[in-house]
């Protein structure tokens, strides 16, 4: 789970991080108000699930309370990346005389969480590891020891060596950062950037968490921070359901079991020139319920021409999913073409329960077979 | 010969009395399995499917002389559960859990390390010694003995690419799954060490997908040292930046992970990569002839 911006300063402030004063508004009249509260100037950022907000003109600086609200006026009524921004985050905007980089990060390769700083700030890290590796320190935490303060000290006076009192303040910053990533069973704890201002105090002017999905049964604190502004309402669906489900751009439905096999899946409609409408993991159990329902999400997306249903039973028992395919057909005005093929545990049976129930299915026997004539029918039906 | 398990397995199920463990246990006996016990806590003295059930693995271990683990226990309780196995001494764990939170499998690792322990999976299907052993939950009727070794990040699609493999008559020496988490306790360049050193293995298809470096980290292996043909297949072409596709560790993040960069690591070192299932075993004909 991502926690955009204004939730990561949050869950940041908790810790006692020093973030900027500012608030979250969803209209030009909640920005009037807060901008009485707001020293001059202020910044205007768009708060959007996305990054490149900068380049897409979503962040802008503003000095009188007229040029504020008529800036957030236009980033309210934009959309980045296709989507719509919904809420602005109003901030003070601090002087800056540096811009740092700081993160944790979980390093797979490793195994470990790793404490990531730059002296670049400000700017996406990994071009700087592209074209300046050397500006970027990484050091690796032992997960069971965890951070120790000598550990952020000599990453912070590697870091801000022009000054001891104040890189002292960011070793500080780095042991809450830590703190907060191991408590919030984080992913990714990233401060860009890390500011120091002329003044010499230290700022989280932008933050970004992301949060182990599968940790979130022991953090329903952070569960309720989920933004329902941004979160594509049958994504969510599905997953009360125990259904993996992602909306893509294309015309073709799938519906698979297994997430390789339907990655794999959706490449396999792209080789045949079709292009997926989305990735869909029905799981390894094989309630007939849950296949209805998939049916359903598939079908609640206009731009379905047709339906591929590729299932390799082993836990999943393909009469399983034949019964919920005929339930499908009972319950939901189905008008596009669906494709099934089942191999697998009781293939037999759920072939004749298909071939019997008289339903508009095309049967076919692999997944290429499959594909290609998902792509034909799709085109056909354009 | 094989890797990892065989003739000489013993198997302890650990969540043995759960609805998954119990059927598993079954199927895996029926199979021709040695599985010689099952842990759940509290349970010790029932029995399931014919073996003995205990309450710790320590006593599992001390009564039955258990070498092997399957894992089966929910996720809240997973890390424990393979942290128990190997403080009793138990030297291959395969954890089939799904959602072990990735804060839980750091300590784990660490933990394991001092032990010995290898740990495949979590969040994988188990491994398979056609004739010989099943630990694992994959449909054992697709796999035929033979001298390819497979190992993959995924299940379905494991065997999706296995019944072409046995339809085209290539049978497997060991088909593995590694697991689709970004912290799991073998990784494909382990196996390769492995399939390196088993004379039955005379090729290798080694099936990835997108997120991590493990696919990449195993072509630059293969091209230094590796000493036998590789076929590989990539899962995710299609799949969109930033979104975690099914698996954990299925995710392109900051750009890193997508299939091409997998695909050009492995073209680089001279591994073919099929664009079908099928493909498969038409390359592995190729290649062997």
């Amino acid at each position: 789970m991502k926690l955009i911006e204004y939730q990561a300063k949050e869950l940041f402030k908790k810790y006692g991080m020093p973030i900027p004063e500012g608030y979250v508004c969803k209209t030009v009249d909640e920005v009037k108000e807060v901008l009485e509260k707001l020293e001059f100037p202020v910044v205007i950022k768009a708060q959007v699930p996305v990054g490149g907000r900068g380049k897409a003109g979503g962040v802008k600086l503003a000095s009188t309370k007229e040029e504020a609200i008529e800036k957030a006026e236009k980033i309210l009524s934009m959309e980045i990346k296709g989507i719509p921004v919904k809420k602005i985050l109003v901030a003070h905007a601090v002087d800056i005389a540096k811009e740092l980089y700081l993160s944790i990060v979980l390093d797979r390769r490793n195994n470990r969480a790793l404490v990531m700083a730059s002296r670049e700030g400000g700017v996406d890290i990994e071009e700087v590891a592209k074209t300046n590796p050397d500006a970027i320190l990484k050091r690796d935490i032992d997960p069971i020891i965890g951070l120790r303060d000598f550990e952020a000290r000599e990453i912070a006076f590697w870091l801000y060596p022009e000054d001891k009192k104040i890189a002292l303040k960011i070793a500080g910053i780095i042991g809450k950062l830590y703190k907060s990533y191991v408590d919030s069973e984080a992913q990714l704890a990233e401060i860009n950037p890390l500011v120091v201002d002329s003044s010499g105090q230290v700022w989280v002017v932008d933050a970004k968490v992301i949060v182990d999905d599968n940790a979130l049964f022991r953090h329903p604190d952070i569960e309720q921070m989920r933004d329902l502004d941004y979160e594509d309402p049958r994504e969510l669906e599905a997953k009360e359901w125990g259904l993996s489900f992602i909306k893509l751009d294309g015309n073709i439905g799938n519906m698979v079991n297994g997430a390789g096999l339907a990655m794999a899946t959706m490449d396999v409609i792209k080789y045949y020139g079709g292009e997926p409408a989305n990735f869909l993991d029905v799981g390894g159990s094989s309630n007939p319920e849950k296949t209805r329902k998939a049916m359903e999400l598939l079908l609640s997306d206009p731009n379905v021409r047709a339906v591929f249903v590729n299932i390799f039973g082993g836990i999943t028992r393909t009469d399983d999913i034949a019964r919920g395919l005929i339930e499908a057909f009972r319950t939901l005005d189905i008008k596009v073409p669906v494709v099934v093929r089942l191999t697998g545990t009781n293939e037999e049976i759920a072939r004749k329960m298909l071939d019997e129930s008289g339903l508009p299915l095309i049967t076919v026997r692999t997944m290429s077979e499959g594909a290609r004539k998902a792509v034909e029918l799709a085109n056909r039906s354009n | 010969m094989a890797i990892l398990v065989g003739k000489d397995t013993k198997l302890i199920v650990q969540g043995i009395t759960g609805r998954d463990g119990s059927f598993h246990t079954r199927l895996m006996k029926e199979y021709g399995t040695n599985v010689v016990g099952g842990v759940t806590p509290g349970k010790g003295g029932m029995e399931v499917e014919g073996v003995p059930v205990f309450d710790t693995v320590r006593e599992a271990v001390e009564k039955t002389g258990a070498n092997t683990s399957i894992i089966f226990v929910p996720a809240r309780f997973a890390a424990d559960a393979i942290m128990e196995a190997a403080d009793a001494g138990i030297k291959l764990i395969v954890a089939i859990t799904e959602g072990i939170p990735i804060h839980d499998m750091l300590k784990v690792k660490a933990y394991l390390d001092g032990k010995g322990a290898r740990l495949i999976g979590p969040n994988c299907p188990g491994l398979i010694t056609p004739g010989e052993a099943k630990v694992g939950i994959m449909p054992g009727h697709i796999f035929r003995r033979g001298r390819i070794g497979v190992v993959s990040r995924s299940g379905t699609l494991t065997y999706e690419i296995v019944s072409h493999l046995t339809a085209n008559g290539f049978g497997q020496s060991t088909a593995i799954g590694i697991g689709g988490d970004p912290i799991i306790g073998t990784k494909f360049i382990d196996v390769l060490r492995m399939f390196r050193e088993d004379p039955e293995t005379e090729a290798v298809v080694l099936i990835g997908e997108i997120g991590g470096t493990d696919e990449q980290d195993a072509a630059e292996y293969i091209g230094r040292e590796f000493n036998k043909p590789v076929v590989a297949f990539i899962a995710g072409r299609t799949a969109p930046r930033e979104k975690r596709m099914g698996h954990a560790g299925a995710i392109i993040a900051g750009g890193e992970g997508t299939a091409e960069e997998k695909i050009k690591a492995f073209e680089k070192v001279g591994v073919r990569v099929a664009d079908l299932p099928e493909q498969v075993p038409q390359i592995l004909k190729e290649i062997l002839k």
